[in-house]
């Protein structure tokens, strides 16, 4: 715990050490890779959303000259395997996994993976994969949450049966996955306790995370059986351990080079083509090199949830909230694993609420298999409840801010899923929005304003760190995240902290799976917080290290040696020996006993969640129903930032995707279910032009289980944005938009409507 | 298929490479030259990560064929720094902390190198319009434009002589 | 002494009981406990978390518990 400790470079803002290669275009990115007899790798897909494989015949693809190999979902062991992060039962369903990136019996969504060529040029591969004969058998396509719930609705999988807590006469087979609940208190006695009851209905639509690098790999499977894989992945180790899993091989034969990573926000945490390049690899004996379009990125990598949530909520008043009930439908894609059960959890988190009801369903549809997206669950959940509570607030003649505040969670409060609050920044965060000069600002014509918040955990999980001293001071750190966001900078902000060496003497690394201990996925708002730990106990071990060196020179016990300031110091104060810096210590370093390097790994437990806010101002032309946001302020508790810049970069890149979300991102598909808008002109991101400066509020709350006082920052970010700006557009327009996006055709409509 | 035989000037120096007619400049930068400094997004000229200078003008290389750059001039990000000088604008994307994944920054250092060869005194609005033709999914642009703007008044104010 | 709690969707399993008060040293011998006396939840048991005095962790059979410990058994969180 931190404290009152006065910091001498955590919060400083260092330039990274590896943003040089990165504006001079010399970094290396999963496509920029190449070993010596590549082969170029192309996947076939189904043009179906929905069909039986009757039968593939690849003769004339092995015929093409040039075709190295070819792989089906034959060459894929169907694996019954569950994977979890670091080890033990649940986390990744390989069966699903390795079905989805080979089909075996059905193609459950256009883009589905079929076939896949290798061959001495992309188009030769792309040639003859274009030969290959799949008979298909159409089935009809299940899109949305409705169609996938009525009564006759065409059935994703034969085998499929409710997990978790199914209502009483749930049908089987089934497209409903799971089915979970929350409860606490008596909710019927709440909401007839209640002096205003607010109800809507809301739909966010599947969106895709939008990273500007398309996945990327390349695999060479060696004749001695060692494979490797160079990848651009957030987490190297369970790209090795999903290769492993779905190929039957030992975990330790696959070395995993994670690339620089352009971007992932949790998209890039599943495996799509990296078993199918090393199968090819086998069969070609030759590396193979597979990249995806960005056609196949938004058909065949993994979106998030489009979700229907129904949002209930009592208050007395005064504005207490008495009682609140929701139920929230997630869109799976292909195979079951929607963040439904987290959706619930968070819903209602940042709110103290005796009464409530939660209900979350986990439902298959013929889409891509959703993955990860930046807190994934609650942005949905959060668009409810805060458009929820921005309705009661104008019922009541509340100020929005004062109606949160009224009921915000504190330290002790039991969260909505059981465990009880420890320190947490919510009151700050929102007493600092309501402080801010956004929220006095006047607003000029057709602008409206808005406010929202929103609530995410920080993963806890593994991690490894080694920490070494060359003998001239400087220092190297090596950790297995991929940075993707200035954690290598934020890496060496930490030992500088704890060695007292300057942070340009310090150089951070991430390295292969070869070389550094298990560590989990870059994302979850873990590697500040997670890795941080197992780098900062690094750290220590090699300044415990270095005082039993200044020990053996002083030759005295270790016990009697401090540490202040980069010094090793004798604990005595009536001791005046002159203490001895890093730099003489390191110089001695072979004399006094060998190398030193400090090592660490952490199973950190997640605790320390944080809280988000945002202010948005909105203007709408009515006659084009375009909106434009001309101000945007978020706050954060972040707990503390080491690298404030990169903390601004994530709280303003979440707003972004959120605003996107909001306004104009949305997965659009004919009836038969196939993808209209897979391309960058069509699926509408926001631009430059389309964003004002994004202006930010660091509140710090310290984490008491982090050295530093860390929370993850990474995410929470998307959380309020969604609600903020539907808010604002309430505020702009009148009307209660409950759709996203706001794009402008619906804004047309409500407008003509109301 | 015929091979072409291109001859061309990349980043001030001669180069010179054999390519498909079909094949795009993007790809011949890559897979040719290995220039990979230069990056492929999206392949249909929507996201900016190609960006490159074709005679001065900003373009996405995906959407021009490696053979019209015979005889003609291109700049890649590669060529933005001399020698170990970096251009303004690399320089201030890194002290404004301007990149987070950095895939899109090669894109972002072209285009803005172009905007400030165009207007050396850009408005936020001007340069937001510039480069909106570079998708950035990591920042929201606020740092980045910052930098840029911040590049644009250093550039104002140094009288040393940037050849370019 | 620790007191493990049921979330609602758990109940089903616990015949509606919804805590359960165990002197057990750690967290392995809270589970066996709590698995020995509702066998049914042994399965679901694998695809939660559990939540000792607020701090939600994977697998943490071998944590101390200390009088008073607090306990929840928590849906698995996936993060981006």
């Amino acid at each position: 715990m931190s404290g009152e400790r006065k910091f001498r470079y955590v919060g400083t803002r260092p330039v990274r050490h590896d943003g040089l290669d990165k504006v001079t275009g010399r970094a290396n990115y999963g496509a920029d890779f190449t070993l010596p007899g590549l082969l170029h790798g192309y996947v076939l897909r189904s043009p179906h959303a929905h069909a039986r494989i009757v039968s593939i015949d690849t003769s004339a693809a092995d015929a093409v000259p040039g075709v190295k190999a070819v792989v089906t979902g034959a060459d894929i062991p169907k694996s019954t395997a569950m994977l979890s992060l670091g080890g033990g039962k649940g986390g990744f369903d390989l069966a699903d996994m390795g079905d989805n990136l080979l089909a075996h019996d059905k193609a459950l969504y256009e883009g589905h993976a079929v076939a896949a060529v290798a061959a001495t040029s992309a188009e030769i591969a792309r040639e003859a994969a274009e030969q290959i004969a799949v008979v298909y058998e159409r089935l009809p396509p299940v899109l949305t949450v409705d169609q996938a719930l009525a009564p006759n609705a065409a059935i994703l999988h034969d085998r499929l049966v409710t997990k978790g807590q199914p209502l009483p006469d749930a049908p089987t087979p089934t497209n409903v996955a799971m089915r979970m609940e929350l409860r606490g208190g008596d909710v019927d006695k709440g909401f007839a306790e209640s002096d205003i009851i607010v109800e809507y209905e809301f739909t966010t639509p599947m969106v895709h995370q939008g990273y500007i690098e398309p996945h990327a790999c390349v695999a060479r499977y060696g004749e001695d059986g060692q494979i490797l894989v160079w990848t651009s992945t957030q987490g190297p180790f369970i790209v090795r351990d999903c290769c492993a899993g779905i190929l039957g091989l030992d975990a330790a034969t696959i070395k995993v080079v994670p690339s620089e990573i352009g971007g992932g926000f949790g998209g890039k945490i599943p495996v799509y083509l990296e078993p199918v390049a090393i199968a090819l690899s086998r069969k070609a004996h030759r590396p193979v090199k597979m990249v995806m379009s960005r056609d196949d990125v938004f058909r065949a990598s993994g979106p998030t949830s489009g979700a229907k949530v129904r949002m209930k909520i009592g208050v007395k008043q005064d504005g207490t909230i008495v009682a609140a009930s929701g139920s929230l439908y997630y869109e799976a894609g292909a195979y079951p694993g929607s963040p439904a059960a987290t959706g619930a959890m968070c819903a209602l988190a940042p709110y103290k609420i005796p009464n409530f009801v939660i209900e979350a369903f986990d439902i298959v549809v013929n889409r891509p298999k959703v993955a990860a997206y930046r807190a994934p669950g609650s942005p949905s959940a959060a668009f409810a409840t805060e458009s929820v509570l921005d309705e009661i607030a104008r019922r009541l003649g509340f100020d929005p801010i004062d109606l949160r505040l009224k009921n915000a969670v504190e330290e002790g409060d039991a969260a909505p899923y059981g465990p009880k609050y420890g320190p947490i920044g919510l009151r700050q965060v929102l007493e600092a929005t309501k402080n801010h000069p956004h929220w006095q600002a006047p607003l000029g014509p057709n602008q409206g304003r808005g406010v929202g918040c929103g609530f995410w955990f920080n993963a806890g999980l593994s991690s490894s760190a080694t920490v070494s001293l060359s003998s001239d001071g400087s220092a190297t750190v090596v950790t297995g995240n991929p940075d993707i966001g200035g954690t290598r900078v934020a890496q060496s902000i930490m030992v500088s902290e704890e060695l007292g060496i300057p942070v340009e003497r310090v150089r951070a690394t991430v390295a292969d799976t070869d070389s550094i201990g298990y560590s989990d996925l870059t994302g979850g708002s873990r590697v500040c917080y997670a890795t941080g730990m197992a780098v900062i106990k690094a750290a220590q071990d090699v300044r415990d290290q270095l005082r039993a060196r200044a020990a053996k020179i002083w030759d005295v016990d270790v016990d009697s040696v401090a540490w202040n300031d980069g010094c090793a110091v004798p604990l005595e104060p009536a001791d005046d020996r002159t203490p001895l810096t890093v730099h003489q210590l390191a110089e001695k370093i072979a004399q006094t006993g060998g190398p030193i390097i400090g090592r660490a790994s952490v199973n950190a437990p997640m605790a320390g969640p944080a809280f988000a806010a945002s202010i948005c101002d909105i203007e709408v032309d009515k006659e084009t129903g375009v909106s434009r946001v001309v101000r945007y302020t978020t706050i954060q508790d972040v707990g503390k930032a080491v690298h404030p810049s990169f903390v601004e970069g994530q709280m303003q890149g979440g707003a972004a995707q959120g605003i996107g979300w909001a306004l104009n991102e949305e997965y659009i598909y004919s009836p038969d279910g196939l993808m209209q808008n897979a391309g960058f002109l069509d699926y509408r991101m926001p631009v430059a032009s389309d964003l004002p400066m994004i202006d930010t509020v660091i509140i710090e709350v310290e984490n008491p289980l982090h050295p530093y006082g860390v929370r993850g920052v990474g995410e929470v970010p998307i959380v309020p944005p969604l609600a903020t700006v539907a808010n604002a557009m309430r505020d702009a327009t009148g009307i209660r938009f409950t759709d996203l996006p706001l794009s402008p055709p619906r804004v047309l409509e409500a407008l003509a409507r109301y | 298929m015929t091979t072409l035989h291109v001859q061309t000037t990349i980043n001030r120096e001669p180069a010179e490479f054999l390519c498909e007619p079909v094949e795009t400049l993007l790809d011949a930068l890559r897979d040719r030259l290995n220039l990979t400094g230069t990056k492929e997004g999206c392949a249909t000229g929507d996201c900016g990560a190609c960006s490159v200078l074709f005679n001065g003008r900003l373009v996405p290389s995906c959407l021009v064929l490696a053979a019209e750059v015979h005889g003609q001039e291109v700049l890649t990000v590669e060529g933005a720094a001399h020698g170990d000088t970096l251009h303004p604008v690399q320089q201030k994307l890194l002290e404004h902390a301007a990149l987070q994944c950095g895939i899109c920054t090669p894109g972002f250092v072209v285009a803005a190198k172009a905007l400030l060869d165009h207007n050396p005194n850009p408005t936020e609005e001007e340069a937001r319009y510039w480069l909106a033709g570079n998708l950035c999914r990591c920042t929201g642009y606020d740092k980045i434009i910052r930098a840029v703007l911040d590049a644009a008044e250093s550039m104002r104010s140094d009288t040393r002589e940037v050849t370019v | 002494m620790a007191t493990i709690y049921f979330l609602s969707g758990l109940k089903q399993y616990t015949g509606g009981v919804e805590s359960l008060t165990v002197d057990a040293p750690r967290v392995r011998e809270l589970m066996q406990a709590v698995t020995e006396r509702f066998p049914a939840l042994s399965e679901p048991l694998q695809m939660m978390s559990i939540a000792v005095d607020g701090a939600i962790h994977r697998h943490p059979d071998y944590l101390k518990l200390s009088a008073g410990s607090e306990v929840h058994l928590v849906p698995r969180i996936s993060g981006g």
